[in-house]
């Protein structure tokens, strides 16, 4: 176990526990740059094999390097009006993700789909994506998707299927669909609505029941309302136990986008505009991470303190007054009182925003509380959705079950969401789902819910389809195809469509009619199609009754044992995109775990049950029972578990199956956000985990420079501190006189010069350009085995420094990535110039000269090169070859790369402009962005021309607290970083609260 | 002094057998730099296509213009090879019934594409931009020599990074004005290095001799 001691080894800045401490584990790391080769190559019977290996590699060149390869160029047949191969084309369509949708740009080369963009006219998406929305290419072309209907675990044909749904769901023979169910995930498409509509008139005995794993308990306001928050207008923001710049967002970025703007401290005219942010919650969430004041607290315990507040505030009504004085000096009484002041003295300014995994009871503390602060209706809106069940999902679906279990439900057609494997385990829904005699399951994939149902037909992916998704605000995009289904898939409309005999029967033709009449003929709906918004189809907004009923409720008191939290996966979300490689090796922002899940414990609790990292535990629950390893959260709440739901999966596929452990054998129906009758007890044994918070560590331990280099890798302050010193950031690290060394340096006075500035202040640390830039990039994924041997191949990583002591950190990511130094230390030690600079400041990397030495990346400052141990592209199956960007080399072993950025978009854009309008000089107005820029929800990373002074990269990098990492190193970097401001309110001394 | 273990006659066989060996090695220096250069491996391939398509007749007798056929060569990075429509847009009227274009109009009828063999391949690892070359003002001839008097296209130039620097380094004699670019019997009226020179100022021409230039 790690014995931490933070006195001893008085690190300011440390990115894991095993750093704190200055374990010899850790020091292994640091020594080695690739650790798990070091050593190897010098054993005889290693040596031998490789020897072995060269001759038998020569033989084989010997025989094929004599014929040259014959190559064939299949032509269109006819002529496709404006195509022109090798050129992309830009669709505008919509992703739904926990049944919202957000509206995208997919990029399509020569008829596939290669890279997802966030459609910048869509309210929701303003251009910017996260990472499910990035890595949703990726499961297009998964190899593993259903590829036929599969009848009752054989293969079937499609033939079949369609007699049998002809004969089973027989509108004539069952009178009104007399036990008939649907079971779908929730419906915000207007086409699928009108089909509900229309079931329920010619089939009115059909149910319709909507399940999402991860909903939250929305009775506080009726199922039928929605609340949209506006951060923009937020001075002060409270969030109790929402994640709501990352996991809680929504399946938008648009929190994101309002929180960075105001945080984009001295670009334009927001400066002094900073809002301050408080966060409640018992995990450590990127939102906490963001925070200038972040108490941890049990879930539990936060309706009482929820409570408090809003007593504080004043219940009654719309009229705010503050209730009694302050009393108490503990931490929950001073943070009580300081955020009475606080959000009282910014009336219609503030919000409090309850997070998804809080009972109904705090949210409807959360809407009584802006309700007297005067909110409603600016920082908080509430829109009525289209009529549905307005009773809470759980309750539908425990119905549902009751129903299947007594036999009363003859037919079922689910239509995906895998509700087998996310229904609460106490519904045993699997087992009574196999008592359905009719069953149907629609699903990409082969899952546990097909696996139960008679029937399972292939679904066809979003990007294969046509359909229609509402935004959280109902604004309604339009899905459109980009490619035909690969394996014949159908949708859930078409299903619908069939079995209750609608008028249209093809996805086409049923969004196609019902848009064109909604819109008034083909113009409006071809405009629609092209700008990927319908216009006027946002939901009216309400002034709702609020259900105090919950609130009133006494809140439950703090339980004295340990409790449990379900949280959604940062990588497979609900267990959705468990077979989605690019997010299983994404690590976790705040674990850095790749490829499981684990139980996380805070380190004083992990001390308490004698428990360390890796240790697997055993944890009960009522006759239930689970194993996962522990990881340990530096600054979670004590006597807390946090588990992320969606691993584990028993029928997936290659890339999934098994992965991690399933927490929703935990989940039932009383207890789905919160467990707290749990019993952890040691299983004994240890698991592999393969976590990447040490990998690329910058910095020498042992060197007397660390400390102070370290201070100068992130650098945090005070707003105040800042406005009163600007210069307090750039003396952060001591200043080095730094000589010119060469005689004629290269001259960067001319031509575009490129540059990129990341704002540490505004980025949230989401990962979202991590898998931008694999998708762009053709970045490899290595496998669970190799990223614990730090081979993972991401050319854009986020360091995640903890500041402080163990129990109770703050925290700060940084993405790091190709500095593009101007005096670059990996170009001098190339042996081949594999690795050269560009006239325009980059960094080049010529994959074909490399031999791969590794000496460029032994001698990298910022250690962002990453080599090609092995071919990690050989078994790549043939359908997700397609996923490939055609303008990127798809490297080989042996070879080393790195960002690069984006040369590929900076050559096109200069041939483009250089072809039409003679002009060399690239201005922001071109709109050239990187993959990573143009993901990033928060605007954080902002690259250009830093030679044409009103760039706003160049704008950037003139205020006061940019700043370069190792700029004492003389390397001149291109990326640099804007230092991070905090808010704090000077009545809660410290961030720690 | 003891017996030398060979007689002193060995040295004669020793200077021979080395000059040999030396000769040998730079016989097979040679060779390599001769056999495996692009010049020799490369060039003078001449696949033989599906349709016996000639260039000689369509581009050279007929005239007709090469950007009939790869209509993108100006809007993209690829020079696109026509459609089989593109094909039928004549030959529904010319020689309809000639047997040499019956996988012409099988293509056509049945949706099948006619599959070409390529025969300037570059390696994966190049993004070579015909637009870029194109509207720059590098005829086709620079690269693709004179196709219009080819009946089988032939790969004429090497097509290697050295050949393809030499004209980066010192583009001027091998441009002319863009309206001749497809004209591959366009002799230049006076110096070409001097109407290279024109074109340069005139169009910002600046070849990138930098590694990503081509490769990314």
């Amino acid at each position: 176990m790690i014995q931490i001691q933070t006195k001893t080894s008085g690190k300011e800045y440390w990115r894991s526990l095993d750093e704190l401490a200055g374990t010899p584990k850790f020091q292994e790391w640091v020594r080695d740059e690739f650790p798990s080769t070091a050593g190897e190559m010098l054993s005889g019977t290693s040596r031998r094999n490789v020897l072995k290996l060269m001759a038998a590699s020569f033989g084989l060149a010997g025989l094929t390097a004599c014929r040259r390869p014959v190559e064939h160029i299949l032509p269109n047949v006819r002529g496709v009006e404006g195509y022109i191969p090798g050129k992309p084309w830009f669709y505008a369509t919509a992703m739904s993700q926990a049944g919202s949708g957000m509206g995208l740009l997919v990029e399509v080369h020569d008829g596939r789909p290669t890279k997802i963009e966030g459609n910048p006219d869509h309210p929701f998406s303003l251009g910017a994506t996260n990472s499910f929305h990035q890595a949703s290419v990726l499961s297009l072309y998964d190899p593993d998707r259903m590829r036929n209907p599969v009848n009752e675990e054989r293969q079937a044909k499609w033939e079949d299927f369609n007699n049998w749904i002809k004969q089973a769901f027989d509108r004539a023979r069952f009178g009104g669909g007399n036990g008939w169910r649907i079971l779908s995930e929730r419906v915000t498409s207007p086409s699928l609505a009108a089909l509900r509509t229309h079931v329920a008139s010619t089939l009115p005995n059909v149910r319709w029941v909507e399940w999402d794993g991860l909903a939250a308990d929305s009775s506080a306001l009726g199922t039928n309302i929605q609340p949209l928050y506006n951060f923009e207008k937020a001075d002060v923001v409270l969030s109790l136990d929402s994640d709501f710049l990352h996991q809680d967002a929504g399946g938008t970025v648009l929190p994101m986008k309002q929180y960075g703007r105001r945080r984009r401290i001295g670009v334009d005219d927001h400066d002094g505009e900073m809002n301050r942010l408080y966060v409640i919650e018992g995990r450590f969430s990127l939102t906490g991470s963001a925070a200038d004041h972040r108490l941890r607290m049990r879930p539990s315990e936060i309706g009482s303190f929820a409570a408090d507040l809003a007593g504080r505030l004043g219940s009654g009504g719309n009229q705010l007054q503050v209730v009694g004085e302050g009393s108490g000096t503990d931490l929950r009484a001073r943070w009580l009182s300081a955020l009475v002041k606080d959000l009282a003295a910014h009336r219609g300014r503030s919000l409090v925003i309850a997070g998804p995994r809080q009972p109904a009871a705090v949210h409807a503390l959360a809407h009584q509380i802006n309700q007297a602060l005067g909110n409603v209706g600016a920082t908080v809106t509430y829109v009525q959705l289209p009529a549905g069940d307005n009773r809470p999902q759980l309750e539908v679906l425990r119905e549902l079950v009751r129903d299947m279990s007594s036999g009363a439900v003859s037919h079922l057609l689910v239509l995906g969401g895998n509700p087998a494997f996310t229904a609460p385990a106490d519904f045993n829904f699997e087992a009574n789902l196999r008592k359905v005699s009719n069953s149907l399951y629609l699903g990409q994939e082969y899952d546990e819910t097909a696996a139960a149902c008679r029937w399972a037909v292939p679904e066809a992916h979003y990007l294969e389809s046509w359909g229609d998704v509402a935004a959280p605000d109902g604004t309604v995009t339009i899905q459109q195809p980009m490619i035909q289904p690969l394996y014949g898939g159908r949708t859930a409309a078409e299903i619908v469509a069939l079995i209750s005999g609608y008028k249209d029967q093809q996805s086409y033709q049923i969004v196609r009619n019902l848009w064109e009449q909604r819109l008034g003929g083909e113009k409006g709906w071809r405009k629609a199609l092209h700008d990927g918004i319908v216009p006027n189809t946002a939901w009216p907004t309400v002034n709702p009754a609020l259900n105090t009923a919950g609130a009133a409720q006494p809140q439950q008191g703090a339980s004295s044992g340990i409790e449990l939290q379900f949280v959604p996966s940062s990588s497979v979300y609900d267990g959705r995109f468990a077979n989605n490689g690019w997010l299983q090796e994404l690590p976790d922002p705040m674990t850095k775990l790749t490829w499981d899940n684990a139980a996380l414990l805070s380190p004083a609790t992990a001390k308490q049950l004698g428990v360390a990292v890796a240790d697997v535990i055993t944890i009960e629950r009522g006759g239930r029972r689970i194993e996962a390893p522990v990881m340990i959260q530096p600054g979670q709440a004590d006597n807390l578990v946090v588990i992320a739901v969606g691993y584990g999966r028993r029928v997936c596929g290659n890339v999934g199956r098994g992965v991690g452990v399933n927490a929703y054998l935990l989940r039932t129906s009383d207890a789905m956000t919160v467990a707290r009758d749990i019993r952890i007890s040691k299983a004994g044994g240890r698991y592999n985990l393969a976590f990447t918070e040490e990998h690329h560590i910058i910095g020498d331990l042992g060197a007397p420079e660390v400390q102070k280099r370290a201070r100068g890798l992130v650098r945090e302050l005070p707003i105040e501190e800042y406005r009163e010193d600007p210069k307090a950031v750039a003396e952060m690290t001591e200043k080095i006189e730094l000589f010119q060394l060469y005689e004629t340096p290269a001259d960067y006075s001319r031509g575009n010069q490129w540059g990129m500035a990341i704002d540490l202040n505004v980025c949230t640390g989401c990962n979202a350009c991590v898998v931008a830039c694999q998708a762009e990039n053709n970045v490899p994924i290595v496998g669970k085995e190799q990223v614990a041997r730090g081979r993972e191949m991401h050319w854009l990583r986020l360091d995640r420094y903890y500041k402080g002591d163990a129990e109770n950190p703050t925290s700060i990511s940084e993405p790091i990535l190709c500095m593009h130094c101007e005096t670059a230390p990996c170009e001098n030690v190339c042996p081949v110039a594999a690795t050269v600079h560009s006239p325009e400041g980059l960094n080049d990397m010529a994959y074909n000269r490399c031999v791969g030495t590794r000496y460029c990346s032994n001698n990298c400052p910022y250690k962002v090169r990453r080599f090609n141990f092995l071919n990690w592209h050989k078994d790549v199956a043939k359908v997700t070859e397609m996923v490939f960007q055609p303008d990127v080399t798809v490297r080989m072993r042996g070879v080393m790369e790195k960002c690069t950025y984006c040369v590929q978009r900076i050559q096109d854009k200069k041939i483009e402009l250089k072809s039409a309008e003679r002009r060399l000089w690239i201005t922001d107005a071109d709109h050239l962005q990187t993959a990573c820029q143009q993901a990033c929800p928060s605007e954080a990373i902002v690259f250009g021309n830093i030679n044409d002074p009103d760039s706003m990269v160049a704008k950037l990098k003139q205020l006061p607290r940019n700043y370069g990492l190792l700029e004492e190193l003389n390397t001149r970097p291109r990326t640099t970083y804007l230092a991070c401001l905090r808010n704090p309110n000077p009545e809660l001394e410290g961030r720690h609260g | 002094m003891p017996r030398p273990v060979f007689p002193k006659s060995i040295d004669k066989y020793v200077r021979i057998g080395l000059a040999l060996l030396g000769a040998g090695a730079l016989a097979g220096a040679g060779a390599y730099t001769y056999f495996a250069h692009p010049n020799f491996t490369e060039t003078g391939y001449t696949p033989t296509q599906p349709v016996r398509y000639s260039h000689k007749l369509h581009a050279g007798q007929l005239g007709i213009d090469c950007l009939y056929c790869h209509y993108t060569v100006n809007k993209a990075g690829y020079a696109a090879i026509p459609t089989t429509e593109v094909c039928m847009n004549c030959h529904a009227q010319v020689k309809p019934q000639s047997g040499l274009l019956q996988l012409v109009r099988d293509s056509y009828a049945k949706g099948n594409s006619i599959p070409w063999v390529k025969v300037h391949r570059l390696p994966d690892f190049v993004y070579f931009n015909h637009q870029a070359h194109v509207t720059n003002g590098v005829s086709c001839v620079s690269c693709h020599g004179r196709v219009d008097q080819m009946i089988e296209v032939k790969q004429v130039e090497p097509l290697n990074m050295a050949w393809c620097l030499d004209c980066h380094r010192n583009p001027a004699p091998r441009l002319r004005p863009v309206e001749h670019v497809t004209n591959l019997a366009w002799i230049p009226d006076r110096d070409p290095a001097a109407i290279g020179h024109e074109i340069i100022r005139a169009k910002n021409i600046n070849p990138p001799q930098n590694c990503s230039g081509c490769h990314r």
